[in-house]
């Protein structure tokens, strides 16, 4: 075996080349972002597990879906999760995927010409990224709410074990939707400073990958800790 | 394919191109120099935790020996199998994905060169923080498992624990962004031509080895942020004491991730050897697709066998039938693998050199570790045999027998290429002939220690139980390591200053790597390679001279091709010195969480606005 001369050929240059050669194609971040949500899809699997393992485990309440009294005290304390002020938030943040995919589409016709006022409305990236970043900080707030309502009510994260993983949830939740806020007004500052053009669509794609993930993320939480009993 | 444009970029102050110095190692992100950042970082770090272990057998000698405390001695087990899985073995297969997936793929890089650099440093910083501590006796000592509650603040209450969870969270964010790196760059990064099924094996393993990290990754992260929890911050995770806690909610958590952890620690081992034993049988690799395939079930099932770590906690009948069995079926496709190799070999024209002797020895000494691990299969049995040195044996057999020799079968194939000089044969041979002695004087024993009885991760035992004879043995086998290992590091060294000259292919092997000069120029290949079989360089005809003689040329700067470099920088390293000063502030003062929280959102953002390359003309 002493020849190594190759049997490779040297690819052509035909047309105009992308950026580098890709095997898809596609943008590798494009790829990356795909497997990066693969891995959090493991993420949630075990939070959720884990909070659905210990429902109805708790010793003490107060707990999700029923009252629940004091032995020591007498106290009764009432179910704690307030289901219509969560449907709104979930309905917001809802919303907000929405605005993502017409921030996008924005952003990708950029440069087509805009005929009518729907056009220019609809044509106007900064408005929809503005929208679903609000959209995103108002279900934050929400939580917000829900979190100090909660522990007004005396439940925090050491009350007991449906405290501990409600909390580490919804609260991993929120920090995913904070880091997507944060991702969005950083897309906002490039806009205003240089304008983002349909050749910047990928860096809006994978946000608006990312923040649909994350709110799919929500809805299997409102459903397994909210909806269902 | 911009790989012909013959226009010079303008490269700017920033880009230095310089091969040499303290800073231009600081600063790179080249996946080649990546990768031997790995390599001494990783082999640093095998010969402590081999220390570590010296002193454990040093220990275990003799009956009733106090060489050290029984305190400390839980601090050297526990620091030993953490160092050797998540400090040596994995760094070791991440320094060959990162110098050998895009040689093999005909890449110029892997898809993000300085996510790649942030590994790096993170996994250097997190190996550091969770060293020190044993050099100050403080040393986390629960176990490279860690069980909870043992591991709780009741049980657990000095900052042992905090040191393991919280480096461990470090090495977790290095792993899965290399994960999510090397996965991007073989799903995008193959030359035209360099379809799936033309893979190299060892990319193949890789490959796979990248799915288990993605998605076993998450589980332990989410297990040590519940353990970090309850030790900070009061949660019940784990509190079976008052709150109700599930006492086997971590077993399963860890296990789940832990039984794919054992296959991301041998896989990449079994990828080395496939390249290895081809090339010194001068055969084609047997049952390529059979070798995919049984690769690609092997990560399948092992999502799917965990509990059979927890057979001796009463899970019932049905679900110990049903882990006994998955693990009964993971060794058909492990099985088919050492018969795949075995076949290679037949009536191959077989060079016995050091990297094929390792490589031999791999198949042999795996083997041994599989049955062992058929035995334990049988929930029965196990219960004779869990937490006794049968186990110990077992996993020495295949993590030893298994990833060690792949990986050094593999450091002695490819230090030419990484190196450009060849190593001394001779001194390799006794390397190996040592190690291959050492290793089965040591981990034999331990199969009949363990029979008699003899628990793990005692300190010390009284005479006459029938295992003093055997644990004398496997004293004097480990005291043989220290030898091997020092002729290995003079050989390496040795020849590294001197070594003879390798020339592209020393060994006539077929794959894309062995096209290219070694050591491989910055930028790997003069031309992007079109791919037409799995052993470009073993097929006699049509022969294309031309890109052959283009790719193997010397000496030509990435500028004289008109190749387009990313820049070097230093930010990747300032992210994870930023990561790495938050966790510490985490065991310390929140000062230091907001310093580091400030340098890493810093040197992120300046990071990511920055531009990888010069602009293409
Ligand atoms: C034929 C394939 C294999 C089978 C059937 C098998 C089976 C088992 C079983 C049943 C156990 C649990 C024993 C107990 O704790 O009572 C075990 C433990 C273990 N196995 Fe394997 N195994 C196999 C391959 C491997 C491989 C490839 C590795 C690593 C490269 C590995 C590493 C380990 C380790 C580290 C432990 C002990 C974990 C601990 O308790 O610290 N095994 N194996
Ligand atoms: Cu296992």
């Amino acid at each position: 075996m002493t020849a190594p001369a190759a049997r490779i050929h040297v690819a052509h240059t035909s047309a105009p080349a992308p950026h580098h050669y890709t095997t898809l194609g596609l943008d590798s971040r494009k790829v990356a972002i795909w497997a990066f949500i693969g891995s959090e899809c493991m993420l949630f699997v075990s939070l959720i597990s884990t909070y659905l393992i210990y429902k109805g485990r708790s010793v003490v309440g107060p707990f999700p879906h029923e009252t629940w009294t004091d032995p020591t005290t007498g106290h009764v304390l009432k179910p704690i999760l307030n289901i219509p002020v969560t449907s709104a938030s979930t309905f917001v943040l809802l919303m907000s995927s929405l605005f993502m995919v017409l921030a996008l589409a924005a952003v990708q016709n950029k440069e087509k010409p805009k005929h009518s006022r729907g056009d220019r409305i609809l044509g106007n990236s900064k408005l929809w990224l503005w929208m679903t970043a609000i959209a995103g900080t108002t279900f934050l707030g929400f939580q917000a709410f829900e979190f100090t309502s909660f522990v007004h009510e005396g439940l925090t994260i050491r009350t007991n074990l449906f405290g501990s993983s409600f909390f580490t949830l919804t609260g991993f939740h929120g920090a995913h939707v904070t880091a997507g806020v944060l991702w969005l007004v950083t897309l906002l500052a490039i806009d205003y400073r240089r304008g983002l053009g349909s050749r910047d669509s990928l860096l809006v794609d994978i946000a608006a990958l990312y923040w649909h993930f994350v709110d799919v993320i929500w809805i299997v939480i409102f459903t397994l800790v909210y909806l269902i009993k | 394919m911009a790989t012909t444009a013959i226009s010079t970029p303008a490269y700017r102050g920033e880009y230095s191109g310089e091969q040499s110095g303290l800073w231009s190692w600081l600063s790179t992100v080249d996946h080649k120099r990546i990768g031997i950042l790995y390599l001494y970082t990783a082999l640093f770090f095998f010969m402590f935790g081999g220390v570590e272990a010296l002193i454990l057998r040093a220990q275990l000698g003799a009956p009733n020996q106090h060489l050290v405390s029984a305190e400390f001695y839980n601090q050297l087990f526990t620091m030993h199998g953490t160092t050797m899985i998540f400090l040596a073995i994995m760094p070791l297969s991440a320094a060959f994905f990162n110098f050998l997936i895009p040689l093999q793929i005909g890449a110029r890089d892997v898809a993000f060169p300085r996510l790649n650099a942030f590994s790096y440093w993170v996994y250097l910083f997190g190996g550091i923080f969770i060293t020190v501590p044993i050099l100050f006796a403080v040393a986390p000592n629960g176990g490279w498992f860690g069980y909870a509650p043992l591991t709780t603040k009741p049980y657990s209450p000095g900052i042992n624990i905090d040191f393991w969870v919280i480096g461990l969270q470090i090495l977790g964010v290095s792993s899965l962004a290399a994960a999510f790196n090397f996965l991007t760059t073989i799903i995008n990064l193959r030359a035209p031509g360099m379809t799936l099924m033309r893979m190299p094996m060892f990319t193949w393993m890789a490959f796979v080895v990248q799915f288990l990290l993605v998605l076993a990754f998450p589980v332990i992260t989410i297990a040590l942020v519940f353990l970090l929890f309850d030790r900070f911050f009061g949660t019940n995770f784990y509190n079976t004491v008052s709150a109700g806690a599930d006492p086997l909610l971590w077993q399963h958590l860890f296990w789940i991730f832990g039984h794919p952890e054992v296959y991301i620690l041998v896989l990449p081992a079994f990828g080395l050897v496939s390249e290895v034993l081809p090339t010194y049988s001068r055969k084609p690799l047997f049952g390529y697709p059979v070798m995919v395939y049984s690769g690609i079930l092997i990560a399948a099932l092992g999502f799917g066998v965990w509990a059979h770590h927890m057979f001796a906690v009463g899970m019932g009948p049905i679900a110990d039938t049903f882990f006994g069995l998955t693990t009964m079926l993971i060794a058909i496709p492990t099985g088919v693998k050492i018969f795949n190799w075995i076949a290679t070999m037949a009536q191959g024209a077989i060079r016995y050199t050091t990297s094929m002797l390792f490589g031999i020895g791999l198949v042999g000494l795996f083997t041994i570790g599989g049955i062992s691990g058929i035995m334990h299969s049988s929930p029965p049995a196990d219960l004779q045999q869990t937490d006794t040195y049968f186990i110990v044996a077992h996993f020495h057999y295949v993590l030893f027998g298994g990833s060690i020799m792949g990986i050094f079968a593999g450091i002695y194939h490819y230090f030419p290429k990484i190196q450009g000089r060849l190593m001394d044969e001779k001194l390799g041979k006794i390397h190996f002939w040592l190690t291959f002695i050492a290793m089965n004087l040591t981990f034999f024993p331990m199969h009949f220690s363990g029979m008699l009885g003899m628990p793990r991760r005692i300190y010390t035992y009284d005479a006459g139980q029938g295992w003093d004879l055997y644990n004398a043995m496997s004293t004097a086998g480990a005291m043989i390591f220290p030898i091997a290992m020092l002729i290995f590091i003079y050989n390496f060294f040795k020849s590294r200053k001197s070594g003879e000259i390798a020339g592209s292919n020393p060994w006539g092997a077929g794959t894309l790597e062995w096209s290219i000069p070694s050591p491989p120029p910055d930028y790997n290949f003069a031309k992007i390679p079109t791919v037409t079989s799995r052993y470009p360089l073993w097929e006699g005809k049509e022969v294309d001279h031309e890109s052959a003689r283009i790719n193997s040329q010397e000496g030509k700067t990435a500028a004289e091709l008109g190749i387009v470099m990313p820049y070097n920088t230093i930010k990747p390293l300032l992210v994870a010195l930023g990561l790495i000063i938050m966790f510490c502030g985490l065991m310390t003062t929140p000062i230091l969480i907001a310093a580091g929280a400030a340098l890493l959102v810093f040197s992120l953002y300046s990071w990511l606005l920055s531009p990888l390359e010069p602009e293409h003309h």
